[in-house]
């Protein structure tokens, strides 16, 4: 069974391994084939929720906000088939490679903000289709539920929860259950999956903003 | 949300000139985000959206290379300054205060020793006399209590800082023990570089040499004695805590440097590793 993919991501044969892909500057140590490059499940929560099949509601040309972009290995696939791609990290030694990956791209704008403060970067960013949230941090309901006001009203918040970000020693099942339910506060939760094999206790979740 | 805060990032922005631009980017607010590219295009900013995004990208990157650039560069060095600035408050006040102690016991013949006494010389419990010598001797006093105040109060600014800067470090060694073994080596980067084994004897530098030049014991902790998984460790077993203890913190310095995760995971491996060195042969504490 082949899921289907969001425009402008591709199934790409890598030296008779078929891959998702997309076409931009490689980035990370990738495999490459010419203009396409790997995106590597095993290194992007969102690349594995993609792999897996989810119907993340990604397309090509979005504008996205991308919470705890890191060191960018995520956000430049997004920004390789998406729009006006703004990606906010808070930490800045991987920030400096974030600065890499933004200056191979025309639509990455990068933000050295705390995703807990959205007040500090609503003057910068526009409303947008799609909210990735890839924060590790304790607490990732709330900063969900903060960056609500960005979301379109048919928008998506796409988010990989890490049960030990919430508790290192609590039964993950039962984190995600606490998350998700506190998410149900300010969205509708359309699908949740845990990203297995590619990311050990982690839960991918796709959702809309409630009116 | 107010029209007062609703101001975007490009207004009061030279559309020619974006330097003066990271000062918007960084402080300014917003409540909720707008439509800000078709404002910029009415406001004159830009002519079209391509326009606009260029412009938006040249600001975001120039005012994200400056932030990274001052919060690299300044953080951990800031932190080796204080942990060094609070060490030599905390030696003087302890040099000044035995000063302090000959002198009043000389004087008053109530012995005391440490800044405790030279507390409650400036705080007049002791020699309450008015003669000039009285007088000298607890503005001497006073001094040695401001010079101590200072080093508490440079203390609870490294335990401010030293988790921003080195987070995982902070949470294994405690905000001062970390400070300091980022000031001995010279700074995260170098601590980073460091093989666990000389995180391990940092500050035992005399000892190491000796050691070296033949005839003296490998030291087995430097500062990280100060650390309770090592000073609160049967002796026999204290090398093996060390060693231990220097493995996680090289660890950590590690993520803190390169990649600035947190891995609360670090401190649950810790225990554990010392649970079993301490649980190990020997009756246990």
């Amino acid at each position: 069974m082949t899921p289907s993919l969001p425009n402008g991501v591709e199934r790409h044969d890598f030296d008779g391994t078929t891959a998702v892909a997309t076409r931009g500057h490689p980035e990370y140590g990738e495999a490459t084939d010419g203009e396409y490059r790997r995106w590597d499940p095993y290194r992007s929560k969102l690349g594995a929720m993609v792999a897996l099949g989810m119907d993340t509601g990604l397309e090509a040309d979005q504008k996205t906000l991308y919470l705890g972009a890191a060191a960018g290995t995520t956000v430049s696939h997004v920004a390789d088939f998406g729009g006006p791609t703004y990606a906010v990290e808070f930490a800045p030694r991987p920030a400096r490679d974030l600065l890499d990956v933004a200056d191979h791209r025309e639509n990455l704008f990068p933000l050295l903000k705390d995703a807990r403060k959205p007040e500090s970067y609503a003057h910068v960013v526009e409303p947008v289709d799609i909210v990735v949230q890839d924060v590790a941090t304790r607490g990732q309901a709330r900063v969900a539920a903060l960056n609500r006001r960005f979301l379109d009203g048919d928008g998506r918040l796409l988010a990989a929860v890490k049960a030990r970000s919430e508790d290192v020693t609590a039964d993950p099942e039962a984190v995600f259950e606490d998350v998700v339910a506190e998410l149900r506060d300010h969205y509708e939760v359309l699908d949740t999956e845990q990203l297995d094999p590619y990311h050990q206790d982690h839960l991918g979740v796709v959702a809309r903003p409630l009116e | 949300m107010t029209e007062i805060t609703d101001v975007g990032w490009f207004e009061g922005a030279s559309p020619d000139d974006l330097s003066g631009a990271r000062e918007a980017i960084e402080h300014g607010t917003s409540e909720s985000p707008a439509e800000w590219p078709a404002r910029a295009i009415e406001a004159g900013f830009a002519t079209d959206e391509g326009d606009y995004y260029e412009k938006l990208r040249e600001a975001t990157i120039a005012a994200a290379h400056e932030q990274v650039h001052e919060r690299e560069t300044a953080d951990d060095q800031q932190l080796k300054h204080s942990i060094r600035a609070m060490a030599d408050c905390e030696r003087t006040a302890n040099e000044l205060a035995e000063r302090v102690a000959e002198w009043g016991g000389s004087r008053y013949g109530e012995a005391g020793s440490g800044v405790g006494y030279a507390r409650r010389i400036a705080d007049g419990d002791i020699g309450e006399g008015d003669e000039s010598g009285d007088r000298a001797l607890r503005s001497l006093a006073e001094r040695v209590v401001a010079v101590a105040g200072e080093a508490d109060d440079l203390r609870a600014y490294i335990e401010r800082t030293a988790p921003a800067v080195a987070p995982n470090l902070s949470m294994l060694a405690g905000p001062v023990l970390a400070a300091r073994l980022i000031s001995l080596s010279g700074g995260l980067e170098s601590l980073a570089k460091q093989p666990s084994g000389t995180v391990q004897v940092l500050g035992a530098e005399d000892a190491l040499f000796a050691h070296l030049r033949g005839g003296a014991p490998s030291p087995k902790h430097g500062v990280i004695f100060t650390h309770e998984y090592v000073s609160g460790t049967r002796r026999e077993e204290r090398g093996s805590a060390a060693r231990a203890l220097a493995g996680k913190l090289s660890i950590a310095a590690r993520i803190d440097h390169y990649s600035g995760d947190r891995r609360p995971d670090l401190q649950r491996e810790l225990d554990e590793r010392i649970e079993r060195i301490r649980s190990r042969g020997g009756d246990s504490e």
